[in-house]
């Protein structure tokens, strides 16, 4: 009895000790399913505000293929890319997913994504009603698509109107400001003047006690350096001519070297020292945006999927300005773009496929543009988000103005970028913390050039 | 023990507390290798756990530190090339740094706080309700206590910092600065912990025997100087060990940071879990963070050996 009992328990160990092993050797990326246009399908995505809006999408789309249902699930941002990688290796990863521009290369290096070529093809997806550039942010060092472009953003201004309005700043002003490394131009002469200690005296004003500081001219979320500046100083350093790598996309050298960056990351760390921005270290577990909200600042960068949130806070009039002309009379924006990817690990890939196309149609395109949350891939959807925003009375030029003028520059899409990400943040952060100069950044620069050399 | 040793087969005491049960069995022989079957059945549990576990992550996570894995497709051997790697990577050396701080103050303050505790349970709070209350911030989970705290510090909104402005002092960056940033986080997880520390102790200071200290009383000796001459030194096992769970507790800190800084400010409180962590899940480099775990694990055997070797605190004083 016992003796079997033994051989028993030692079997399943030795069963599950196989078991463990064999599973991690994981899924090497292969679909190894069918390719069946029936059934289930799963769909992830970051964004809580745009839930909704997708949600409709899937229903319309169950309405009109009734042979298939999306099953959508929403992780945040934090947990999403983790999570997402975890299921890949372990064959669990969603069907279809919202890809992000910093994280596909990754995929495609270990051929997790499926090459969408031949159904766009053979289903005559029109690749031109896309906003200029965005669908070809998604085809690959081989060539393939990977990705078709459900929408994009840029970034903008968020000011507090009624600070503006008592410091003297007329709208007009607000949209017309100018910047440089040297001295800042009126850029900074807003940010200063915008700033107020406790005792009621403005940045700009003699006495000034920039160490009780009760509204910072300008809010600051961090260094930003693990997202290449997006928000925070990218539409800066472009307009002096940098740019991040040697070449976009699949650049291999990284510019962090660059005096034209140095110069600029040097001016916007000074920023905090004059006091007109909070110290980094008085902005660890606070959250820029409810700060603004809380009316500690008075202006604030940050993208086009913010709006949402800038315009849900009470009390706040929110004014949204474009963003500062360079020294050479043009502004520049990060263009961002997602996409929704199809798993290669996936059973079902024809239904995969079918649903990555509906939501690159002006069919979900139009209904994520009516939710007023973000503006969508498509031209015409675009537009029609523009009068979402519009009728919910507010005005969005300052983000479609950059693609109007186009003065927009690609994010940057790099192998490497979550290591590129994991030098460059604590770098950049010692600069604006006052620990480092901007030079520092230049052995950083190094470290990260060496992730390529190899 | 002593049970134990009073059979009168020495060499089957082990298995003597079945032995009445047992009785029925035919031959000695026999007999032990139906128990040898009995204990295979109950060993086995803790052996699937110990392999599933323990041993087959470890020798897997060895030879991943060998090679290059990304999890997703297959790991590529590459030799010493992680190792060689991180013996130029600054900050590596910096975790290395930020770690010990963490641990030293952690350590020094938890056991002497923890100690003086356990004498205060042994000599004054004799309330069953006290000893409890103490451990009470052990019962709450890692991450609520460190997320309580990151509020309660907070710059902006946390109460602390209030109250410091109150008494006129200028705000402290807790979390934020980074002189503060590791000695916030040691203290957090003192506080966490030093009730449970001091309950070990506790334990250990009422095996002594109450004999010694009344033999100390008749020699006249003062307060101070039992508890110097007397009670540290035969608390020393029990301190050892103590030292030891918590030496290895500490060095592998990770809730703390993971939801409060996350390794910052700047490079402050990226300790080595951390950083670890930041390399595999983050940047899936599961080599290079293998690699890293392989050297946290030697380094832990080493200090581990070295406590309990000059320590001695496999010996008792009170035999």
């Amino acid at each position: 009895m016992m003796n079997k009992k033994a051989i028993g328990a030692v079997a399943v160990a030795a069963a599950a000790v196989l078991a463990l092993s064999s599973c991690s050797g994981g899924n090497s990326g292969g679909s190894s399913g069918g390719d069946s246009a029936k059934g289930e399908i799963s769909y992830w995505l970051w964004d809580a505000n745009q839930l909704p809006a997708y949600q409709q999408c899937a229903t319309d789309f169950t309405k009109a293929n009734p042979d298939i249902t999306v099953k959508i699930t929403q992780t945040g941002w934090d947990d999403y890319w983790s999570k997402l990688t975890n299921g890949m290796a372990s064959g669990t990863a969603p069907d279809v997913f919202t890809d992000h521009l910093s994280k596909y290369p990754d995929f495609l290096k270990t051929k997790q994504l499926v090459a969408l070529d031949d159904a766009i093809t053979k289903d005559n997806v029109d690749l031109s009603q896309y906003n200029e550039g965005l669908a070809d942010l998604w085809v690959g060092q081989d060539g393939k698509r990977y990705g078709l472009p459900k929408d994009w953003d840029t970034v903008a201004l968020f000011y507090n109107q009624k600070m503006a309005a008592d410091a003297g700043i007329t709208p007009e002003q607000m949209g017309s400001l100018t910047w440089n490394a040297q001295d800042g131009g009126t850029y900074e002469k807003a940010i200063a003047h915008l700033t107020v200690d406790k005792n009621g005296k403005r940045g700009d004003e003699a006495g000034f006690d920039k160490d009780n500081v009760a509204v910072y001219g300008l809010g600051l979320p961090g260094s930003d350096a693990e997202n290449a500046g997006q928000t925070q100083w990218s539409y800066l350093s472009a307009t002096t001519g940098w740019t991040t790598t040697d070449k976009n996309p699949w650049g291999t050298h990284f510019n962090y070297d660059d005096k034209k960056l140095q110069d600029t990351i040097d001016w916007w760390a000074s920023l905090a020292a004059k006091g007109y921005m909070p110290k980094l270290e008085t902005t660890v577990g606070a959250n820029a945006a409810d700060s603004f909200g809380a009316g500690k600042a008075a202006i604030n960068s940050n993208g086009s999927w913010m709006i949402g949130q800038y315009t849900s806070y009470k009390g706040i009039d929110l004014g949204i300005a474009p963003t500062p002309q360079g020294p050479e009379g043009k502004r520049a924006s990060m263009f961002n773009g997602l996409a929704d990817s199809v798993w290669a690990g996936t059973k079902k890939k024809d239904a995969a496929i079918k649903w990555v196309e509906y939501l690159g149609s002006t069919a979900c395109q139009d209904v994520v543009a009516s939710k007023a949350v973000v503006f969508p891939a498509i031209t015409t959807s675009s537009e029609k988000a523009a009068d979402a925003f519009k009728a919910k009375n507010v005005d969005v030029s300052a983000f479609t103005q950059h693609v109007k003028d186009k003065t927009t520059f690609m994010l940057p899409i790099t192998d490497n970028a979550s290591k590129v990400a994991g030098i460059m943040k604590p770098a950049v952060d010692a600069v604006i913390a006052g620990k480092a100069p901007a030079s520092s950044l230049t052995a950083a620069n190094e470290q990260v050039n060496a992730l390529f050399a190899k | 023990m002593t049970t134990l040793t009073k059979k009168p087969d020495p060499g089957l005491s082990a298995r003597a507390p079945r032995k009445s049960r047992k009785r029925g069995k035919p031959s000695d022989g026999f007999r032990g290798i139906g128990d040898l079957k009995v204990a295979l059945f109950f060993i086995a549990p803790a052996m699937v756990g110990l392999i599933l576990f323990y041993l087959v992550p470890t020798i897997r996570g060895i030879y991943l530190s060998f090679t290059e894995y990304s999890i997703l497709g297959d790991p590529e051997w590459i030799g010493a090339r992680n190792y060689e790697r991180i013996a130029k990577d600054p900050l590596f050396w910096n975790a290395l740094g930020v770690t010990a701080e963490y641990v030293v103050i952690n350590i020094v303050l938890q056991t002497a706080l923890a100690l003086g505790l356990a004498i205060l349970m042994h000599r004054v709070a004799k309330s069953t309700l006290i000893r409890g209350a103490l451990l009470m911030p052990y019962l709450m989970a890692n991450v609520i206590a460190a997320l309580l705290w990151f509020w309660m510090l907070d710059y902006q909104i946390g109460i602390i910092n209030q109250i410091i402005e109150w008494t006129g002092l200028p705000r402290v960056a807790f979390f934020g600065s980074e002189q503060w940033a590791i000695p916030t986080q040691a203290l957090i997880n003192t506080w966490r912990h030093m009730g449970y520390t001091a309950l070990l102790i506790f334990a250990g200071l009422q095996a002594i025997p109450n004999s010694v200290y009344e033999a100390a009383s008749i020699d006249g000796s003062k307060a101070m100087n039992t508890f110097w001459r007397i009670t540290l030194p035969l608390l020393r096992p029990v301190l050892v060990l103590v030292l030891v769970v918590t030496v290895i507790g500490s060095f592998q800190v990770f809730d703390t940071v993971a939801v409060t800084t996350a390794g910052g400010p700047v490079n402050a409180t990226r300790v080595l879990q951390f950083y670890i962590y930041q390399r595999a899940f983050n940047e899936q480099d599961f080599g290079y963070g293998s690699a890293l775990a392989v050297i946290l694990f030697l380094i832990l055997a080493i200090v581990a050996f070295i406590q309990m070797k000059f320590l001695r605190g496999n010996q008792s004083d009170l035999d």
